[in-house]
């Protein structure tokens, strides 16, 4: 059994390409119906984010899993393979496993350590069960990558920088503005930092929220999640006056706010403070904005400075974190291996050998001295009944490792002789959170 | 006595709001608070005993000073009730105190009390200018306090001192209600003093520095009264325009009314 990651994230893709390729949520119950479909594969989960698109798979062979994979990408959103193949990235195998293990401890996202993914992730797999598209492996697989972000979380600090730049830039605008009851916030761009931080503003209680974006149904789409207005990005300048917070995060090279714009917006608002925070890189706000009266800019590295005390040696933290995902990927890998046929019939038979020594010794402690016949005989009854009791579940095994039931029979097997590992995996607990 | 208690009150609150604003512990901003009344009380009936001793309203001399720092801290309370800054408190508190302090250390001679200030409309005059000065010297504060918070914020630099001020909208919103309050008392404050002038000599304007130092800060506190509310001036060049303000005006009371001695009356 293999598990396939075909996908695009910001990293690999422009977000013109992630957006064509990006599954809505009404989409999903029939794109994982498509992709159980799909030749050879067994299992499925997609995870559909605006920064990433990925199908997790179990295959049974990959580089044909692969192949359908990308044509059921295309073959779905009507798009032919060549228009978006360059922007695919690929990985199988550990991996796979390693960048399923990474994204959900947010070592991937655009902002490290941003805990939206998580969410995301989970959210992704439990749509997946209720299509009942994963399967024992991807039950096991998404578990394990869950308690790995936690473990992340709570063991290195990668967490908390991301949420405290948006921390910080509340505790900020609470300094400028006192309460945020009744401020508005404008986002320009919407990145997952952006995102981050307008929950917390809205968290603190802002009115109004505006969104802009290159793609206006983008903007749409994110001013509805927040109950918000979506504002065309050609003209978001003339809106900027209503703003009192304005959160930036544009993929654009050039500066897209200039000071004539503030100088403009503060006029329109009769003076009234407003708190720039830009969180693109290269940047969007002219860093001149900031010598305005009444107007105060912090950019990425100012939201560190302001947090740089709290979270030293982020480099030490990321290797910890991929230590942390190294003990996990062993855990999984393990557990993998024993997935197999082989080491589960053997496993029965010693489990049932086990059994009968053991029976057998307690039986020998009531009969005072018994002769090596009559031992013998003993020895063939006993082996005998563990043998026939064993026969049926074997020939099930066997027969069912050649179809689509392979994982469930095996896991079930190893459930019912007790040969799963000593170490339990953490019920579904993890989900709720 | 009770002066002295008051006295010491005065310092007991400046200890507790400098307390407070170290270790921003919230019952130490109770204590003080409390202490802050007991003590406002207590000066107020330091005042109204003092009245019939000295034979002449409190408006004279040196006398104005515990005035001037008795109404500087119920303005205070005030503003602390509503808006609940209490660094303001460690800056308001110690001036109570030193105030009431150069009532006593500074000797002051025989009053004789001129028929001119006899007018009902002198202590009119001089209670809302009272008043008005007060007021503005919280708006001075609150200036001075804006102008350091918004450096950190602006500069990017937030250390101990931006976490224990208090917001710059809150501070610029202690300003504007300093002028709007502020500001008409000080203009009935002049009117008075224009009255009361022709009660007593016939003319509405006698000139003495007094009165046109006065008429400057009544100018400057006009303009930034029509900057805030046509376009919006606010922030950091309401802050500068609160302090130049204040500073006029005690320079005015030091200057001249102390070293001169008053009005130019002879």
């Amino acid at each position: 059994m293999n598990i396939i990651v075909v996908g695009l994230n910001h990293k690999t893709a422009p977000v013109e390409i992630r957006e064509k390729i990006s599954f809505q949520p009404a989409m999903l119950e029939e794109a994982h119906g498509k992709l159980l479909q799909t030749q050879g594969v067994t299992e499925g989960m997609i995870l559909s984010t605006c920064n990433r698109v990925e199908v997790y798979s179990c295959v049974n062979d990959i580089e044909s899993g692969i192949r359908e994979v990308k044509e059921f990408l295309s073959a779905f959103h009507g798009l032919p393979l060549e228009r978006f193949e360059e922007h695919l990235f690929v990985c199988s195998a550990e991996d796979a496993l390693r960048h399923l293990f990474r994204v959900a401890s947010s070592l991937d996202s655009m902002v490290v350590g941003e805990p939206q993914i998580l969410g995301q992730l989970k959210e992704a797999y439990q749509t997946s069960c209720k299509y009942k598209a994963a399967g024992v492996i991807l039950n096991k697989l998404l578990h394990r990558a869950f308690s790995t972000a936690k473990r992340v979380r709570t063991e290195t600090k990668i967490a908390s920088s991301a949420v405290s730049i948006s921390y910080a830039a509340v505790e900020l605008a609470k300094k400028i503005f006192g309460s945020l009851d009744g401020k508005v916030v404008m986002l320009v761009g919407a990145g997952e930092m952006c995102e981050l931080a307008a929950k917390h503003f809205i968290n603190s209680g802002i009115k109004d929220i505006y969104v802009t974006n290159r793609t206006f149904e983008r903007a749409e789409r994110l001013a509805e999640e927040f109950k918000g207005t979506p504002v065309n990005f050609n003209e978001f300048q003339h809106t900027l006056h209503k703003a009192d917070i304005v959160l930036s995060s544009t993929g654009a090279t050039h500066y897209i706010i200039k000071p004539e714009d503030v100088t403009e917006a503060l006029k329109a608002r009769k003076q009234k403070p407003m708190f720039f925070i830009d969180i693109a890189v290269p940047r969007d706000i002219d860093p001149k904005v900031n010598d305005i009266d009444n107007v105060y800019l912090y950019d990425i590295d100012d939201m560190q400075g302001v947090i740089e005390a709290n979270v030293k040696g982020r480099s030490k933290e990321a290797e910890k974190a991929e230590g942390i995902i190294a003990e996990e990927l062993k855990v999984f890998i393990h557990w993998l291996k024993t997935l197999d046929l082989t080491p589960t019939i053997v496993g029965m038979r010693e489990r049932g050998e086990e059994i009968r020594k053991l029976e057998l010794n307690k039986a020998l402690t009531f009969l005072n001295g018994i002769s090596p016949t009559q031992m013998k005989v003993l020895e063939s009854m006993t082996s005998s009944i563990v043998n026939k009791l064993l026969h049926h579940p074997i020939v099930a095994l066997k027969t069912h490792a050649k179809d689509h039931y392979r994982d469930m029979y095996l896991e079930v097997a190893r459930n019912m002789f007790d040969l799963a590992d000593k170490e339990k995996e953490e019920p579904d607990q993890e989900l709720e959170e | 006595m009770l002066f002295y208690i008051t006295l010491f009150l005065y310092l007991a609150a400046t200890s507790g709001y400098i307390s407070y604003v170290i270790t921003l512990k919230k019952p130490i901003s109770i204590l003080s608070t409390s202490i802050l009344i007991a003590s406002f009380i207590l000066h107020a009936v330091v005042i109204s005993l003092r009245y019939p001793e000295l034979g002449h309203p409190p408006f004279i001399g040196i006398e104005t000073l515990s005035l001037l720092a008795w109404a500087i801290v119920g303005i205070y309370l005030l503003v602390e009730w509503r808006y609940k800054v209490y660094v303001l408190g460690s800056i308001v508190s110690p001036i109570a105190f030193i105030l009431l302090l150069l009532t006593v250390i500074i000797p002051e001679g025989e009053i004789v009390v001129p028929p001119y200030l006899r007018s009902v409309w002198f202590p009119l005059h001089v209670g809302f200018a009272f008043l008005g000065n007060a007021i503005f010297s919280l708006a001075c504060a609150a200036g001075i306090m804006y102008l350091i918070q918004e450096r950190q914020v602006k500069g990017h630099h937030l250390g101990g001192i931006h976490k224990r001020l208090p917001s710059l909208e809150v501070l610029d919103e202690i300003n504007e209600m300093c002028l709007f309050i502020g500001f008409p008392l000080m203009t009935f404050g002049i009117i008075t003093g224009f009255i009361w002038s022709n009660a007593v000599w016939g003319t509405f304007w006698k000139f003495s520095p007094r009165a046109i130092f006065s008429l400057i800060t009544w100018l400057l506190y006009a303009t930034l009264l029509t900057g805030r509310l046509s376009v919006g001036w606010r922030g950091r060049r309401a802050a500068v325009l609160a302090i130049t303000g204040f500073s006029i005006m005690i320079a005015t009371y030091f200057v001249i009314n102390i070293i001169w001695g008053g009005h130019a009356f002879k």
